[in-house]
């Protein structure tokens, strides 16, 4: 029983980076219409840019956790402004098309310099250690991650759905037209959409790097199992991505203790049941 | 009838003298370098074995006597038939000689069966399966590196003598794993211990703390690590963070690389023991050597024992080639005369190749040093002991080769 109540607590863990990746997905499809198929080499980017900023220039993680979110923002802007804003209007294939073409040119050029086994990022010194919980030894900084990423998941929730500036955006892509008659730049409110998005990934990928090796496909091996989590959650449901990240993480931690050889599958198991049953995903509205 | 008998032998003239002088002229090599260019094992093996292959050629000096030896790589990225497909594309349609490195023992294991099927030579060096020189042998495979067998009789005996009589394992889902469970649970039984639990966990797994937390509850002294590259070195990094050493259980890496270390740094690797078959700061030769590999891979990182036993595999094919005289391109005379002739070179020193295709030369006991104790930026490896070939490796009386009941 104790063992059980462990996994649950690792499956958590696990669900926190679902749940900030996938709610990261959800935010750009809801607002942009974007599959966005580069997401996992942003989420990569975040904890190399973590590593060089603490290699490079000295920059500690807590500065690591604002400054590499804003830096990987500001590129994926960039990406947004040079190239996907072109596809608006167009079918979602060609949005997934070209940010996977994205996501293999970056993993590649960053595989090309840095090899596949990773570099290590030590875990900052201020969340070393651990608790004895009864039924299991909890490391402090895993208990940081679960803690920091429902704090920002709500939070990004509370930004979309509950401010004005969240109004704006959902009635920007609800009628673009009409919202730039009010006089607001609908085209810059979705780029920073987009470097929102990619932000939270890059979070993510910060708050990753002391857990995981920094790796060029660290992204790659965790994007579909991310992907598993928005479709099954709902494409663009805001909602729903962060509460199917956390339940997936637990689920996915159960399999690994019962039936450990099936924790890979789980999730695409899942994820074919809840097709079957509701199409639109859990909470998603149908289109 | 006279007639016949006269045609036979002339055929039979034509055929040995037309084969003959073929055969001495024949001067072209190709060399396939198979290896998982991208994945979890890229950097132990990948463009670094071919980097290895070339340079084996280059400093075999057969270029100069006229020899043209060409060398092509491939991705089988860890899928059997991905790999088997480029082997059966290379001797189908590019002519290739012989494979070399095949990392990942399930690809190397299907890479074996074509490999025999069309008479060529494979020089394994990245697999540790040590079914492909029992169980699977061939007639047309050298084995060179490294085996399960071998890391069980060495790390794993160190660690049941010292006192590590209860086990909990952890491993990779696939051919590689089972052979290394399948091996250290015989020599932790053989010495008078005892495997009380473990978990198979699926290949390229980013998360081990749920297997670790069952590790932790089976409250085994030593929790073995059945698996390789990224898998390990994530396991291990996960493993100081719940606190698992300072718990008091022992971690035993049956299986870790130069480039795993590096990976996991110092700061948490230190202490680990485990063998390896090949250092890069183990003597003179092998620094020369080492130095001269360094300044041409991209990452400036020595070589690997996977990248040194390709070279070293590579050089004594091509030994056995020029005592042959030309190229027979068949494989099994190729690797026969291998076999027959002694081993040696800069990297792994004296041995032999037994008949059943396995390569016996000395394994070697390390501990990673501590921060402190590392003067340069691959410094990472103390000698603890040297187990000599004919100790390490399956003894000939043990094999289930085939080969070896003629």
């Amino acid at each position: 029983m104790q063992a059980l109540y462990a996994q649950l607590l690792v499956g958590l863990i696990n669900g926190s980076f679902y749940a900030l990746l996938s709610l990261g997905l959800a935010v750009i499809f809801g607002m942009l219409n974007i599959i966005n198929f580069a997401h996992g080499a942003l989420y990569m980017m975040g904890a190399f840019v973590a590593y060089f900023l603490l290699n490079l220039g000295g920059i500690n993680y807590w500065w690591a956790l604002l400054l590499a979110p804003i830096i990987v923002g500001i590129f994926g802007m960039i990406l947004e402004r040079t190239m996907l804003q072109w596809l608006t209007g167009l079918d979602h294939l060609y949005g997934l098309l070209l940010t996977f073409g994205i996501a293999l040119i970056v993993q590649g050029v960053f595989q090309n310099y840095f090899g596949s086994s990773g570099m290590p990022y030590a875990i900052p010194d201020q969340l070393k250690g651990g608790m004895n919980l009864g039924f299991m030894f909890l490391p402090v900084y895993r208990g940081w991650v679960v803690i920091f990423s429902l704090v920002v998941c709500i939070a990004t929730w509370f930004l979309i759905e509950k401010t004005r500036l969240g109004a704006y955006l959902r009635a920007a892509t609800e009628n673009p037209t009409l919202v730039r008659a009010f006089g607001i730049n609908v085209p810059r409110m979705i780029t920073l959409t987009y470097g929102l998005g990619v932000g939270l990934a890059a979070l993510a990928g910060v708050l990753s790097a002391p857990i995981n090796q920094v790796r060029p496909l660290m992204g790659a091996d965790l994007i579909i199992v991310v992907f598993a989590v928005v479709v099954i959650g709902g494409m663009g449901s805001i909602m729903g991505s962060i509460i199917t990240g956390f339940a997936l993480g637990v689920i996915e931690g159960l399999t690994k203790y019962f039936y450990p050889e099936a924790s890979n599958t789980v999730v695409f198991v899942l994820m074919v049941l809840v097709l079957l049953v509701k199409p639109t995903g859990l909470t998603g509205r149908a289109a | 009838m006279k007639k016949s008998i006269a045609s036979l032998l002339l055929g039979t003239a034509l055929a040995v003298t037309t084969a003959g002088a073929s055969f001495a002229q024949d001067k072209t090599v190709k060399i396939g370098a198979l290896s998982d260019q991208s994945g979890l094992y890229a950097d132990l093996g990948g463009p670094g074995s071919t980097l290895a292959a070339q340079m084996a050629v280059e400093d075999s000096g057969l270029a100069g006597k006229g020899w043209k030896i060409d060398i092509i790589s491939g991705d089988h990225q860890n899928k059997p038939d991905i790999g088997t497909a480029i082997a059966r594309q290379w001797f189908d349609v590019d002519k290739v000689d012989i494979i070399v490195d095949v990392p990942n023992s399930g690809v190397a294991l299907a890479v074996n069966n074509v490999v025999k099927e069309k008479n060529g030579v494979y020089i394994n060096s990245g697999a540790a399966t040590s079914d492909l020189t029992n169980a699977q042998c061939s007639p047309n495979t050298v084995h060179w590196t490294y085996d399960t067998y071998m890391l069980a009789h060495t790390t794993g005996q160190a660690l049941v003598k010292a006192g590590g009589d209860t086990w909990f394992f952890l491993t990779a889902d696939y051919a590689f794993g089972a052979a290394l469970e399948r091996d250290t649970t015989a020599v932790i039984t053989a010495n008078g211990g005892k495997v009380v639990g473990g978990v198979k966990h699926p290949l390229n797994t980013p998360d081990f703390s749920s297997f670790l937390l069952q590790a932790q509850a089976s409250k085994a002294k030593i929790i073995g690590l059945a698996n390789a590259g990224g898998d390990t070195t994530n396991t291990i990094k996960q493993a100081a963070e719940f606190g698992i050493v300072k718990g008091g259980q022992k971690l035993a890496a049956l299986l870790l690389f130069l480039t795993d270390v590096k990976a996991i740094g110092l700061e948490t690797a230190q202490g680990l023991n485990f063998t390896e078959t090949f250092y890069w700061d183990m003597n003179d030769q092998t620094r020369a050597f080492s130095k001269r590999f360094s300044a041409k891979m991209k990452s400036s990182a020595p070589p690997t024992m996977v990248q040194a036993g390709v070279y070293a595999g590579v050089r004594h094919y091509l030994k056995a080639l020029d005592a042959l005289g030309g190229n027979p391109h068949d494989g099994v005379k190729v690797v026969e005369k291998m076999k027959s002739m002694p081993t040696e070179d800069d990297l792994f020193g004296k041995g032999e190749i037994q008949p059943n295709g396995r390569t016996i030369h000395n394994a070697y006991l390390f501990e990673v040093k501590k921060p402190s104790e590392s003067k340069g930026p691959w410094d990472f490896y103390k000698l603890v002991g040297t187990v000599p070939g004919d100790q390490a490796f399956t003894p000939l009386s043990e094999s289930k080769c085939a080969l070896l009941k003629k």
